[in-house]
């Protein structure tokens, strides 16, 4: 599966896709398999204020617990349903059905985070 | 510990790559996690048959006029009085009482083999080594000139029945056969760790090589045969549902055999290292016992965590798992003596959400009786 070059990674295993004033954020493939079969996945109240760096959340497999942190400050306005109720999906798809929530942020800009390339050349798969 | 060391690959190395196993390191070892997902190869174990290597794990032979009496000596089971071909169960304790690892001992008609773990083989032979003045023993670390499989999953006597020079089905449990194919031997041992039936296979390097040629074909198991290889990953879910005990996580050096519910493989009519400490234990009770854990909710605890009695500590989770069989999530945890009754209700610190957790027997998981 291509890291889609179409949003950012964080070293912390986080993808964020701009969509307007909002964000989708999700964990990216190597997370995903570095965990295994995801079990569970506890995501955050809707219109939950995030900080950059801080734990919104956890992924837990049937081999490991590991906590999603927020890229940017901003609002969660939604979470992916679908995820919460059939976990696998994240191992399915993890960069497109598997998405994990949508947070409302004043940020734009992104350089800060890595590219598809920078990403996978960091994290060879 | 010592510094930076090569890792170790098994004789089926290629063939996991070949495979496409997703490997890691565990021990040392490079060993394949799983090849197509931890919760299929663990339901495919449960429902018909799987292979593992676990060729990482420690084989050492002893051998000599004196090699009953130094394990006598080293084992806390009574190994004495075992048949050739027979395998027992049996812990390396320390002075005090400690666990240094479980192992399975297995009465060969010339000498005797221990299989111990991966992680314990250099620190038990060392603990050994120590421990020889007096003995005519002399141990030998085989684990490098062999190879060592297990094959488990309700299906597997069956078709290994068929597969084998010689049927499986008419070993005990904890019993071994050597069987012979061609010039090369090998051991059949019906025991596991899967709460599965099933046999484990120990051989020269050569001939396991060689008998995976026979059941791969180009990297894969044909789809006729009803078996498929399986990781280490699912290994964990299997032993854990089956309530067994993994060193590092429910045994170490700070448990003893008696907080860890193995009294059994302890015996009370002979002296040997460890064995006062391990009276006094038995004699005035553990302080802490281990126990299994039903867990409320999806969330999974994991070793580490804080076991609450009414809000306050009272003991730690050792593994936890959400166990694939059993559609639910279990832990194994060490509490208090007077909490381990079955049925205790307790709580499991999930980072901060005091969850409830109830004290379940062992095992979790039972297989249903062969037919």
């Amino acid at each position: 599966m291509a890291t889609p070059s179409d949003r950012f990674y964080t070293s912390t295993h986080e993808w964020i896709k701009p969509q307007g004033d909002s964000v989708v954020v999700g964990i990216s493939k190597f997370a995903v398999d570095e965990l295994t079969d995801v079990t569970y996945v506890e995501m955050p109240a809707i219109g939950r204020k995030l900080v950059a760096g801080k734990a919104f959340g956890e992924v837990e497999s049937v081999k490991a617990t590991s906590e999603i942190y927020a890229p940017v400050d901003g609002e969660v306005i939604e979470v992916n349903q679908a995820v919460k109720d059939d976990p696998s999906l994240l191992n399915q798809d993890p960069y497109d059905r598997g998405w994990l929530i949508k947070m409302r942020t004043a940020a734009t800009d992104f350089s800060s985070f890595l590219t598809a390339e920078k990403y996978d050349a960091a994290h060879p798969h | 510990m010592s510094e930076q060391k090569k890792t170790l690959r098994t004789p089926f190395y290629d063939l996991h790559i070949q495979t496409g196993a997703k490997m890691v390191d565990f021990a040392g070892w490079e060993m394949p996690l799983l090849y197509r997902g931890i919760i299929p190869e663990h339901q495919q174990t449960r429902s018909a048959a799987s292979v593992f290597d676990v060729s990482h794990m420690g084989r050492l032979e002893f051998r000599g006029d004196g090699a009953v009496d130094f394990l006598e000596h080293v084992l806390t089971r009574k190994i004495r009085n075992a048949a050739v071909g027979q395998s027992l169960y049996s812990l390396v304790c320390h002075d005090r009482g400690g666990i240094l690892d479980d192992v399975i001992v297995s009465r060969y008609e010339k000498h005797w083999l221990m299989v111990c773990n991966a992680s314990n083989r250099e620190k038990l032979l060392a603990w050994f080594s120590r421990h020889t003045a007096g003995y005519a023993v002399t141990i030998k670390d085989e684990t490098m000139n062999t190879a060592m499989v297990a094959v488990q999953g309700p299906k597997v006597i069956g078709l290994l029945d068929e597969l084998l020079p010689e049927p499986v089905s008419d070993l005990k449990r904890y019993h071994f056969k050597v069987q012979r194919y061609l010039f090369f031997s090998f051991t059949v041992f019906r025991s596991g760790y899967t709460g599965e039936d099933g046999v484990e296979i120990i051989c020269g390097t050569k001939a396991a090589q060689m008998g995976m040629g026979f059941l791969f074909k180009q990297g894969k198991i044909p789809a006729e045969v009803p078996m498929q290889p399986a990781g280490l990953g699912c290994r964990d879910t299997l032993r854990l549902e089956a309530g067994m005990p993994l060193y590092g996580h429910e045994l170490d050096e700070s448990r003893d055999p008696i907080s860890a519910g193995l009294s059994w493989a302890v015996a009370a009519d002979k002296a040997f290292v460890g064995s006062d400490a391990i009276a006094r234990i038995r004699a005035e009770g553990p302080s802490q016992k281990l126990v299994g854990l039903l867990v409320d909710g999806p969330r999974t605890p994991r070793q580490g965590m804080a076991v609450l009695s009414g809000g306050k500590p009272a003991g730690v989770v050792t593994s936890g798992t959400a166990g694939p069989t059993l559609g639910r999530t279990i832990a194994m945890a060490y509490v208090d003596a007077p909490q381990a009754a079955a049925g205790t209700e307790l709580a499991v610190d999930l980072r901060g959400a005091a969850t409830r957790a109830v004290v379940s027997p062992l095992p979790f998981y039972r297989r249903t009786a062969a037919s």
